[in-house]
């Protein structure tokens, strides 16, 4: 089995093959505060050693890939430039990033605009209104950019939403839609077919290719979710051509 | 001169397609580009044009095209039935234009998508260093009847025509799979039965992925439904929720839950992309070293592509205008030689 375990690793993280060019360094298989907070450390760890031959890192909830150039470097080299940044700390007991920018973004809860609020809140045990007290209060941050483009994975919830993905497809939410699965929230780029489920309704699209500044969203960006009725929505989303619909972002410090 | 391409019928899936938008996987936006990016190396070597172009990717069949000035073209990838003005043309060649001509494409004779590219590239303006089109992420959008696309300056308008020998990408066949990092979620019994099992390319197909059916027993992995979703590269193998495989191409998405048994070389992929439909694929287990150690990167392939061009000859029965050819330069007695 083609893994790499550093044997004075304090951590269980594996340095596994993605491809011809890519090294993914897992910390765990699912979703975790300690997970997250590790791979924000440690992409910032392996960009300040600057390994010779690696292109690009990136992080995921639980990950980070780590793209090199074969025909400067070898696995193996970048193999062992990870396995020894691994063996520097236990990357699990570090903490998240200090926020830099946070977006405040209206939503739309329940009703046609989140037809699955209710379903998802008794999963969690709550009430719908307690869950949307909880969803719109809660320490929220962009954890991981993905899937489609500037996609933002936002987390993560408390343990009661760990619930699993639907086992049937919703056969289309549209852009901007809220949806929530595995104690995270997505907010979507484009209208897909989802096994997560629809809470809410944004006017925000993450992603533009006729905006300045295409991707909105950055990784480790704080979240705070406005709760407004779905008129509300529909006004912001026909009064902002820059596809943001009503969101702002403040920059700290 | 500048000259513009009008596409005067377009097929229902006809798209500007490059080398895509590499290098922006952590901002969701998976790299695109060609299906069959060795269809965009050929047409490079047979316009022996100094860097990759792009061209007009065209999925199942092609459109008809007209131009305003003399255009020098290379047909690529899957060979479709092709005429300029009624007139058969060869695939894998070059061609010239001129106004007044209609080029048309018809349907696929063999694989899934063929190409139509320009000697002097596309002029249009690109986004992220890219023209591809990105009909996942909703950049850009297919070619429509009455469209037109700005041509770049052809830097050798006098080449002369070339060709290449025939690929043999366009039907299915064995398909090399890496390990990833997902592949021992998969137990061994399964496993085994994926390496062992012939996949039919299904009707569920676009520039995202291609769906594989197969008789029997889906492919079931540990922890589905709760895995933290991770990256995806394209090649990929995916088992969607019930157990079905697909092969991710290159708009897939960048990160996803669904455990994936493993990734094809990317050597390989075209052949995936363009197998058509009904076609039987099979997946040959490799290792991570054999993998790191078979690496094509697209500058070796583009070389060597180089090399085998040959001059295009010409069989007289594609000649539309043979009697205004002077064929025949001088008649003699026969006996010229031995008279001296």
């Amino acid at each position: 089995m083609p893994r790499l375990k550093p044997a004075n690793c304090p951590s269980a993280a594996e340095i596994l093959p993605l491809g011809q060019d890519g090294a993914l360094v897992r910390f765990a298989i699912v979703s975790s505060p300690a997970a997250t907070g590790a791979v924000q450390a440690f992409k910032a760890a392996i960009q300040a050693a600057d390994l010779p031959g690696v292109t690009q890192t990136a992080t995921s909830l639980a990950s980070v890939l780590v793209r090199f150039d074969p025909a400067a470097t070898t696995r193996a080299a970048i193999n062992a430039r990870l396995a020894a940044l691994l063996e520097q700390r236990d990357w699990m007991q570090a903490e998240m990033p200090a926020v830099r920018r946070t977006w405040s973004i209206p939503v739309a809860f329940g009703g046609d605009t989140g037809p699955q609020l209710d379903e998802a809140a008794a999963l969690a045990g709550l009430t719908p209104q307690q869950a949307v007290d909880e969803l719109t209060t809660a320490d929220l941050r962009v954890l991981a950019i993905g899937f489609a483009p500037g996609q933002p994975y936002v987390g993560l919830l408390p343990e009661r939403w760990d619930m699993p993905r639907q086992p049937q497809l919703t056969p289309q939410v549209p852009a901007g839609a809220l949806i929530v699965a595995v104690r995270q929230l997505v907010l979507f780029t484009n209208p897909n077919a989802t096994g997560w489920r629809h809470i809410g309704q944004s006017g925000f699209r993450p992603f533009s290719d006729r905006r300045a500044d295409p991707f909105a969203l950055q990784q480790g960006d704080a979240i705070r979710l406005i709760p407004v009725s779905a008129s509300e929505i529909q006004t912001l989303t026909a009064n902002q051509p820059d596809g943001l619909g009503g969101a702002h972002c403040t920059v700290v410090g | 001169m500048t000259a513009t391409l009008t596409v005067v019928r377009a097929g229902p899936a006809m798209t500007v397609q490059d080398l895509g938008r590499p290098g922006h996987v952590d901002q969701g936006l998976s790299t695109g580009g060609a299906a069959d990016r060795i269809a965009l190396l050929e047409a490079t070597a047979l316009l022996a044009a100094p860097r990759v172009q792009p061209a007009i990717e065209m999925a199942g069949s092609g459109g008809t095209f007209t131009c305003d000035a003399p255009l020098r073209f290379a047909l690529t990838g899957a060979p479709m039935r092709a005429t300029i003005d009624s007139a058969p043309i060869a695939w894998n060649a070059t061609h010239r234009l001129r106004p007044g001509q209609e080029l048309t494409i018809g349907g696929a004779l063999a694989g899934s998508y063929g190409y139509l590219t320009c000697a002097g590239g596309i002029a249009e303006q690109p986004w992220l260093g890219s023209l591809s089109a990105h009909l996942a992420a909703g950049i850009g959008g297919p070619l429509k009847q009455g469209g037109s696309l700005t041509l770049g300056d052809d830097p050798a308008p006098d080449s002369p025509a070339m060709t290449l020998p025939p690929a043999d990408r366009f039907s299915g066949g064995d398909i090399r799979l890496m390990p990833g990092p997902q592949s021992a979620l998969f137990d061994a019994t399964t496993t085994q039965r994926f390496f062992g099992t012939g996949f039919t390319r299904g009707a569920q197909a676009n520039r995202q992925g291609v769906r594989l059916d197969h008789a029997g027993a889906p492919f079931a992995s540990a922890m589905t439904g709760g895995l933290a979703s991770d990256f995806i590269v394209s090649g990929d193998v995916q088992m969607t929720g019930d157990g079905v495989p697909y092969v991710l191409l290159g708009e897939c998405q960048t990160i996803g839950g669904y455990p994936r048994i493993g990734t094809v070389l990317p050597q390989d992929l075209p052949r995936v992309a363009q197998a058509p439909i009904g076609a039987t694929l099979r997946f040959v287990r490799i290792s991570l070293e054999q993998a790191d150690a078979d690496i094509r990167d697209e500058a070796t392939v583009l070389k060597d592509l180089r090399r085998a061009v040959q001059p295009r000859v010409r069989d007289p029965h594609d000649i539309s205008d043979l009697l205004s050819y002077q064929l025949i330069s001088g008649v003699t007695c026969g006996d010229d030689l031995e008279r001296t």
